[in-house]
């Protein structure tokens, strides 16, 4: 049996594509059309006669076309040189690309994902005679100043006592670093099906929340490491911006950002701020632990409904190093698009809204991806995955945002108001929920022993503030007593003080969980104080004469993250105030 | 170039041929369709199996008979003819001069579907375009090498806002002018006169260029005009160092010309009768706009669509504005008050702002203000619902401010004339008008430094 496949092109439908003699080529096979040898997959066959999605831009593909196939499913190529790299859905280098391919993609075009020239410096950490299987770690690459790359056996290799292994020694990406005993030769890069998820050892229960640096997130809807989660919200509410400070500010070792389907102009906002941006803690560019994966609207539909396999798979590779991984997917309503344009050229039997019936199923498979789970080495490694959700008109009742609900954990629902009142990040503190907030909690405790209390008695504030606005509605604030019209000035104060930050302030971009607990605790020690004072019949108003308000409110851009006690010496400010205060009120 | 004519037409529906393959046919080649009297359209391969062929035909197909239709493949993509010749003169969507000139003399022909920019040479676009425009160049500013479309409605001044940034636009500190390309498809004549007129007084015409596929020109032609309009922008800017400012009216009329194109195919169709690649085929024509490293010109989009019924969620306006970075809305509540132009501030956004504006570019204090306008705007909008049930009596001195500030916010920012040409200074300055009349602790987004330096050393 030979291990080519050449078939000939018999219909073209758009990026849809079939062609005969396939025989003995198999489902999800990649095969070459033509003389550009444009990419494609198979993705259906019957009998002798195979359907195939092209990734490329197919113009001019013409009848009786040559189709080759190695029998080889789609694969990325996993290896030292992934990192600060930026790729299309099918892991084509774009940066190479735009070197030897010019400023347009052209169909044809190819490159090497990661370089085969250049030369690691492998060092080794397993010796001759250790015996060693799929995923045990033999020796590490300083990829970048904050990325330790592990080379591991891959997966698929039977286990076996170490023959060879080389030195300390500069190596390319294709040569030899270690033999088996069973033959197999390990090179530092190997080829893994991006359909197929890497095994593992086994899950492992969540107890870590994935720091993202953003007040609401992390302290109302917090995401846990390993965990899913999704920003649904329609054009204009800041998925895209939501995004952008995940992935700068999350407390990840390897950031996975995927375009999908969406602008160019902020792939390339990403390419440009990134390495500007330097990590907090180890003060190094935060692109050199950022693989960007970029299938613009524009590029071909078909490249972007592989796009995030591409990603998850690169996110598995490092999550098996023992690394804690992070996915942003921008945006999973594209992917879907893109699946429902296949469907139809495949000419499917649609389910709601034109989606195939088996959207959902493909959901899931996607979110499962992520977890937390004990890697070969018996060590910790988790996959997060936030996937942006572009519900059309807004209106989260259809089937993408509905189905996506079903297999993610922590929804964070971005708000038209808020993102029209410039209120950023625009989540919506009544529609979203968290459930990992059990799992994480004795985080929260070891960060402040009742922070968890004082969060929730916050949160009662907003919802009682949400009636309360409704009534002002009607009649007005002046109406209400004093000691609703402070919940209303408390929960104002939460939101303009708190919950609203800013992306392009140096201070408040990111806030570490010290400074978030002790801020929040000031705005409740506010409250309590308030609430007190009010009961020994001081007006409200001579409580906003404090001027307490407008300071507290800019606390979270004049207080540093470093400088946290200056916030611990505001709550007794506070309580000073309020006592000098309240000795005119105590009888 | 092979030429093959075939005949073995077997079935004409709407713009769509279907006929037996007998001849080598690539997908999406041009074909010239013959009628009996040898009287030619231009079509294209929309698909191709082994046994048929499925054309779609850019011209009416009226007359057509199955026996004597003949098909010429011409083996090559569908293309238009670019040079600088271009500027000054009008097409219809195919590329063909529609001005009673002849083809101009080149022998550089373009791909109208262009190919997709790799993502990452792209410019990211930062330099600010001064409209003179208050209430865009303050609360939504324009970028060049953005794309901003324009959301409105029927009746609404779209045309003469489009036309005004046309005229008016220019770089800060710079005198380089603006080349035009614009796309009409499915306007009516008149329309497409207003805009000549425009630019004819403004003596600009002759750095135009037109693509017209006029209301009563055959629905499928539009789906070619954007992208022969694109494909002469992207000559100019790429291959000339130009600055091309595109201007396509209305993407509505486009949208519906594909899906009419799309259930005659017998399509799936997802919202609206709307064929389920709509998304992908707007991004085709909105990705293209952009700058590119290393070259000079640049690509700036503002599409306008007419809004069916006025509803931001239709298909086409939502879809657009997930691809295009930003809107500028227009309401017809502020139009009914005769504020030109009837900006809605709340819902305008111009994403790519953030990075062109402040001090180096348009002045230090522009993004606080921008901010603090928006902020009390909305505020301005939550008081006013309050008013309508309440009463204005039972509001509050502050409430009442910040009605005022509302109504001079809608008099006097977002309100100025067709010829009105303000430097962003004097928009700037007009904001800190409007803010000084609300108290200084409602001032919240603005840094204490601008508050000193405009409020008070200024004021």
């Amino acid at each position: 049996m030979s291990d080519v496949v050449k078939g000939i092109v018999v219909d073209i439908d758009g990026p849809i594509v079939k062609a005969i003699n396939m025989n003995t080529a198999g489902m999800l096979d990649v095969v070459y059309v033509g003389e550009k040898s444009l990419v494609g997959e198979i993705i259906k066959l019957d009998r002798g006669k195979a359907t195939i999605q092209i990734y490329e831009e197919n113009s001019m593909m013409g009848i009786g076309d040559e189709v080759v196939s190695h029998k080889r499913p789609l694969s990325v190529l996993l290896g030292p040189g992934l990192l600060e790299g930026i790729y299309d859905g099918i892991q084509r280098p774009l940066m190479e690309l735009s070197r030897t391919g010019g400023n347009f993609l052209l169909p044809g075009v190819k490159a090497d994902p990661i370089s085969f020239d250049k030369k690691w410096k492998f060092v080794p950490i397993a010796k001759k005679g250790d015996l060693v299987s799929a995923g045990t770690k033999i020796g590490y690459v300083d990829e970048t100043a904050l990325v330790r790359h592990f080379i591991m056996i891959p997966p698929d290799t039977k286990s076996g006592k170490i023959d060879y292994i080389s030195g300390e020694e500069d190596k390319t990406v294709l040569e030899t670093v270690a033999k088996l005993d069973n033959g197999a030769e390990i090179k530092m890069a190997h080829y893994w099906s991006v359909r197929k998820p890497r095994p593992y050892k086994e899950r492992l229960s969540m107890n870590r929340p994935l720091i993202t640096g953003q007040r609401v997130i992390d302290m109302f809807f917090p995401i846990a490491r390993g965990g899913t989660a999704a920003i649904p919200g329609g054009f204009g509410t800041g998925k895209t911006m939501t995004q952008h400070a995940l992935a700068k500010w999350s407390d990840a070792d390897i950031i996975v950002y995927i375009g999908c389907g969406e602008r160019g102009n902020e792939m390339t906002d990403v390419l440009n701020e990134f390495p500007h941006l330097i990590d907090p803690k180890s003060k190094q560019p935060l692109m050199k632990r950022t693989i960007l994966i970029a299938n613009t609207s524009n590029m071909p539909v078909a490249a972007r409904e592989v796009s995030i396999y591409t990603g998850v798979t690169i996110a598995e590779y490092f999550r098996d190093m023992g690394y804690n991984v992070a996915i942003m997917a921008d945006s999973t309503s594209r992917w879907a698009e893109a699946l429902r344009e296949l469907s139809g050229r495949l000419e499917e039997m649609p389910a709601e809204e034109g989606f195939p019936a088996y959207l959902p199923t493909r959901l899931a498979e996607f979110y499962e991806r992520a977890g937390l789970i004990r890697t070969a080495n018996d060590e910790e490694g988790s996959i997060s995955i936030i996937g942006a959700v572009s519900p059309p008109g807004g209106d989260f009742s259809e089937p993408v945002t509905q189905h996506t609900k079903r297999f993610i954990r922590c929804f964070w629902a971005l708000d038209k108001s808020l993102a029209n009142a410039r209120h950023y990040p625009s989540i919506s503190w009544l529609d979203s929920y968290s459930e990992y907030n059990d799992e994480i909690k004795e985080y929260w405790n070891g960060v402040d022993a009742d922070i968890l209390n004082v969060r929730a008695e916050a949160m009662t504030i907003l919802k009682r503030e949400e009636r309360l606005a409704q009534i002002v509605k009607l009649v007005g604030p002046d109406s209400l007593p004093d000691s609703q019209r402070l919940i209303l000035l408390v929960a104002d104060l939460l939101k303009k003080g708190y919950l609203q930050q800013s992306a392009f302030d140096e201070v408040d971009m990111y806030s570490t969980p010290k400074k978030q607990s002790l801020l929040l605790k000031v705005i409740m020690n506010f409250y309590w104080s308030s609430e007190n004072t009010l009961k020994l019949g001081t007006p409200l108003i001579k409580i906003r004469e404090l001027g307490l308000v407008d300071e507290i409110a800019k606390l979270k851009s004049t207080v540093s993250n470093d400088n946290t006690e200056e916030l611990e010496n505001y709550i007794f400010k506070i309580k000073d105030k309020f006592d000098e205060l309240m000795k005119f009120y105590k009888v | 170039m092979i030429k093959i004519e075939s005949l073995g037409l077997k079935k004409i529906e709407g713009p769509i041929l279907m006929l037996e393959k007998n001849a080598d046919v690539k997908y999406d080649e041009v074909v010239r369709v013959f009628d009996e009297k040898r009287n030619s359209q231009i079509g294209k391969v929309l698909s191709v199996n082994e046994k048929s062929v499925v054309v779609q035909v850019f011209g009416n197909t009226s007359g057509l008979t199955i026996k004597d239709t003949s098909v010429e493949f011409l083996g090559i993509p569908m293309t238009i003819p670019v040079g600088r010749d271009m500027l000054g003169r009008v097409f219809n969507g195919l590329g063909e001069p529609f001005d009673g000139l002849p083809q101009i003399f080149t022998g550089d022909y373009r791909d109208v579907n262009g190919a997709a920019l790799n993502p990452y040479i792209r410019e990211y676009p930062r330099d600010f375009i001064q409209t003179g425009i208050s209430v865009i160049d303050g609360l939504t500013t324009l970028i060049r090498g953005q794309k901003l479309p324009i959301f409105s409605g029927n009746g609404l001044p779209h045309n003469v806002l489009a036309a005004q940034i046309a005229r008016q636009a220019t770089l800060k500190n710079a005198t380089e002018e603006f080349t035009v390309v614009f796309a009409g498809m499915g306007v009516k004549y008149d329309v497409a006169k207003y805009f000549i007129d425009n630019f004819e007084r403004s003596g600009v015409l002759s750095n135009v260029v037109m693509y017209l596929s006029l209301a009563d020109a055959p629905s499928v032609e539009r789906l070619l005009t954007p992208r022969a309009a694109l494909t002469a922008a992207e000559y100019l800017a790429y291959d000339l160092g130009m600055h091309v400012l595109v201007i396509m009216t209305d993407m509505t009329n486009y949208c519906e010309a594909l899906r009419e194109v799309s259930t005659t195919r017998g399509q799936i169709p997802s919202r609206k009768g709307y064929p389920g690649y709509l998304y992908s085929d707007l991004a085709s024509l909105y990705e293209r706009a952009g700058r590119i490293k290393n070259k000079k010109g640049s690509i700036t989009q503002i599409p306008i669509l007419s809004m069916p019924n006025d509803d931001i969620t239709h298909p086409i306006p939502d879809l657009t504005g997930y691809i295009t970075e930003g809107q500028i809305v227009l309401e017809r509540e502020l139009f009914q008050k005769n504020v030109y132009p009837p900006v809605a501030g709340l819902p305008s956004l111009s994403r790519l702002m953030k990075d062109g504006i402040g001090e180096g570019m348009t002045r230090e204090d522009h993004k606080d203000v921008s901010s603090q306008l928006f902020a009390c705007y909305a505020k301005v909008k939550e008081i006013r619902a309050l008013a309508s049930v309440i009463g204005e009596e039972e509001l509050s001195d502050l409430d009442r401010k910040y009605l005022d500030f509302g109504n001079d916010f809608e008099n006097k920012f977002l309100s100025q004339g067709y010829e009105e040409n303000r430097t962003i200074e004097a928009t700037l300055d007009l904001a800190w008008e409007l803010l000084k009349t609300l108290p200084e602790s409602e001032l919240y987004r603005i840094n204490n430094k601008y508050i000193q330096k405009y409020l008070h050393e200024k004021g």
